[in-house]
């Protein structure tokens, strides 16, 4: 009975075959094989040259991460803990950016931070340039500006789910903390940081896988100075350095990796719960 | 036993503009099993919070042990909640539940922080759990538990602090019958044995007059009668207790003298006094109270309308000039016959007037209210807003 697979699976079945498990398989077969479609590690072996991008796209989207975790937290928190009319508001305030076109977004951060952009046309008028003796400040092209995009477009992604664990806690739960003694801050650590771990992960997820395969974030804010995985990515396959099968094999490894990392940030979840368990 | 420990004085509660308590005066002793009984929507929970410290009265005081307590926060009171729904810790085992107090840095009065040892705080445990019979389920998850066991779970986890009192909201509810019954037994032998202050909620009149030192009857975010569960029973104040704890007929009376009440044009001769003459009472009539005699022999006649078969009895229903009697008898009269009935003075409870009378007491509508009683399980309080 369990192992049958209903008929009704039968449609998810076919369209996982082809969107899902065919395409990786079409990728692993282009990350092991020359132009010539011959077995070949050479791919793999090629990509020492990019660890640098490796190592940047990693930190970059580890930052951002970070960062959105450490904002969004504490906003679900202050969110979930107002009144359903404030609840409502601020939810649309926080998604309304997200219906507006992802480049539109990005463009519109390139015209703020450029050396001759809204804020350092601001900085110039209150005399802070003067002050620092400075044409401009180097906002745009740099890892910050990169990070910064990656937050202000992926923040919503942290903010949902932690949110919606946080709303849906239990009240009584915390009333019971509080009746066995513990403080507010007590109450949170020991109940509501726990119970809205599973929040975090899977906003830690959302944010941080995006954020490592980028491509347009870091092209028009990092001005191609700050070259990330999915910049790589893209140049194999569309730009002048076309090598598909490279670029398969970047996108495998990186897979690799996140899926890696992804699997341990789980176990460290399971272990936090085991360890106030114990 | 009688050292008063926690007192409501005047407490009125309101929530926007709808008064859920209003101006509640009482006093819990010391190691006392308190009930708080009445219909859902009363005001038990709300009244359970203000001691608990999870609301403050709109106005009027609480005090504990002779301090008031308004603004003292759960936290810092010695009294500990078993929650209605339990509210156990999902991501905690059973031990780590119940250890979830203890764990908590007590100040001592020195203003120091103190923590329990793991040795102690293991040693308390198990034996709590021992109190509760879950000796080896200490490594279980929570969702491995049955309502049960889970209940005696919230119990120990509230007990292991060693508070002076434990607030109780319905703790029995989800448990089915007979479950109910042993818990029942297990919590009055705990209460005894721990020597701490009950203070229990329940809509339950059964299970509040089988259990309590002292039950507080409460209707409408008001206090109807406080008193042991025998005063409660035989001397209701008015008609809507009379008619919440047990069975009762609720008659119209005319009070001629004291010790003289009329009903139905006839005059009965009863222990109560105190009234005006010729005041206009409630007078109840338990339906064990009643004796059938011959018609030519009663006091009043009537004629059988239903009988149901309860196996330690008969309660059958009587015909009284048009008013249904419930009587509780041994012998079988069957529907259609004429009877008598007789009632001793002690059988016979006169009540002042209240803005209850005249809305219970007639069984004309019997098989009804008799499917209300039988079926009054606890899921009708479960919606209730906490
Ligand atoms: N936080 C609240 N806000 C508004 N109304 C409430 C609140 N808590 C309780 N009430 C209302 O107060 C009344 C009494 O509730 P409660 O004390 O829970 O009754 P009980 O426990 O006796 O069933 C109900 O009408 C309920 O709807
Ligand atoms: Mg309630």
């Amino acid at each position: 009975m369990r192992n049958k697979l209903s008929w009704f699976a039968v449609p998810y079945v076919v369209w996982m075959a082809l969107f899902v498990v065919i395409p990786i398989l079409i990728m692993v077969v282009y990350a092991f094989t020359t132009q010539a479609f011959e077995g070949t590690l050479d791919n793999f072996a090629q990509m020492g040259l990019y660890t640098t991008v490796f190592v940047r796209s990693f930190r970059l989207a580890f930052l951002a991460t970070l960062i959105c975790l450490l904002i969004g937290y504490p906003v679900s928190y202050w969110m979930a803990n107002e009144g359903p009319a404030f609840q409502r508001v601020a939810m649309a305030l926080i998604m309304l950016p997200m219906w507006m076109n992802f480049l539109l977004r990005t463009y519109s951060w390139m015209s703020i931070l450029e050396n001759n952009g809204l804020l350092n046309q601001l900085f110039r008028a209150i005399g802070l340039l003067d002050l620092l003796g400075v044409d401009h400040i180097q906002m745009i092209r740099t890892s910050g500006a990169v990070v910064l995009g990656m937050v202000y477009n992926y923040l919503p992604f942290m903010i949902l789910p932690i949110y919606s664990v946080i709303v849906k806690l239990d009240h009584s739960l915390l009333e019971a903390a509080r009746d066995l003694g513990a403080d507010s801050a007590g109450v949170f650590r020991k109940v509501i940081l726990p119970l809205s771990l599973p929040g975090v992960l899977s906003g830690v997820t959302m944010v941080f896988v995006p954020s490592v395969s980028t491509f347009a974030i870091s092209r028009l804010l990092g001005g191609g100075a700050q070259l990330m995985l999915g910049d790589l990515v893209e140049q194999q396959f569309l730009g002048g350095a076309y090598n598909p099968h490279l670029g398969a094999a970047v996108s495998l490894v990186m897979m690799v990796v996140v899926v890696v990392c992804m699997v341990i940030m789980n176990r460290f979840g399971e272990g936090e719960e085991q360890a106030v368990m114990l | 036993m009688s050292k008063e420990l926690i007192r409501l004085a005047n407490c009125t509660m309101a929530f926007d503009d709808e008064v859920v308590l209003d101006n509640i005066n009482l006093y819990i002793n010391d190691k006392e099993f308190l009930t708080l009984l009445g219909p859902s929507g009363c005001g038990k929970t709300t009244t359970l919070r203000i001691i608990g410290g999870f609301q403050t009265p709109t106005s009027g005081d609480v005090y504990f042990d002779g301090v008031r307590i308004n603004a003292v926060p759960p936290y810092k009171r010695a009294i500990n909640t078993v929650f209605q729904k339990y509210a156990l810790f999902p991501h905690l085992n059973i031990f780590e539940n119940i250890a979830f107090g203890l764990r908590i840095p007590k100040t001592d009065p020195l203003g120091r922080k103190v923590k329990l040892s793991e040795e102690e705080i293991h040693q308390r445990v198990m034996e709590m759990l021992e109190v509760v019979n879950l000796r080896g389920f200490e490594r279980r998850r929570i969702t491995q538990l049955s309502g049960g066991q889970q209940q005696r779970v919230a119990i120990a986890r509230a007990l292991v602090n060693r508070p002076k009192v434990l607030l109780l909201d319905e703790p029995l509810g989800a448990l089915d019958l007979k479950l109910r019954k042993d818990m029942q037994n297990e919590l009055k032998r705990i209460q005894k044995a721990m020597e701490i202050t009950f203070v229990y909620v329940t809509h339950d009149q059964e299970e509040a007059l089988a259990m309590s030192d002292t039950v507080v009857v409460m209707d409408g975010g008001k206090i109807q009668q406080i008193g042991t569960p025998e005063d409660i029973y035989n001397e209701p104040k008015n008609a809507f207790v009379a008619d919440f704890i047990g069975e009762s007929n609720i008659i119209d009376g005319i009070m001629r003298a004291d010790g003289v009440v009329e009903i139905f044009n006839r005059r009965f001769v009863c222990l109560d006094g105190g009234f005006d003459k010729d005041e206009a009472v409630d007078v109840v009539i338990r339906p064990e109270d009643v004796d059938i005699v011959p018609e030519d022999q009663g006091q009043l006649k009537g004629t059988v309308t239903s009988v149901t078969f309860k196996g330690m009895q008969y309660d059958i229903i009587v015909d009284f000039y048009g008013f249904k009697w419930l009587i509780q008898t041994t012998d079988l009269s069957p529907v259609g016959s004429r009877i008598g009935i007789k009632i001793d003075p002690d059988g016979i409870h006169v009540m002042k007037k209240s803005r209850y009378s005249g809305m219970f007491g007639d069984y004309s509508s019997y098989s009804e209210e008799y499917e209300e009683i039988s079926g009054a399980g606890y899921e009708e309080d479960s919606g209730n807003a906490e």
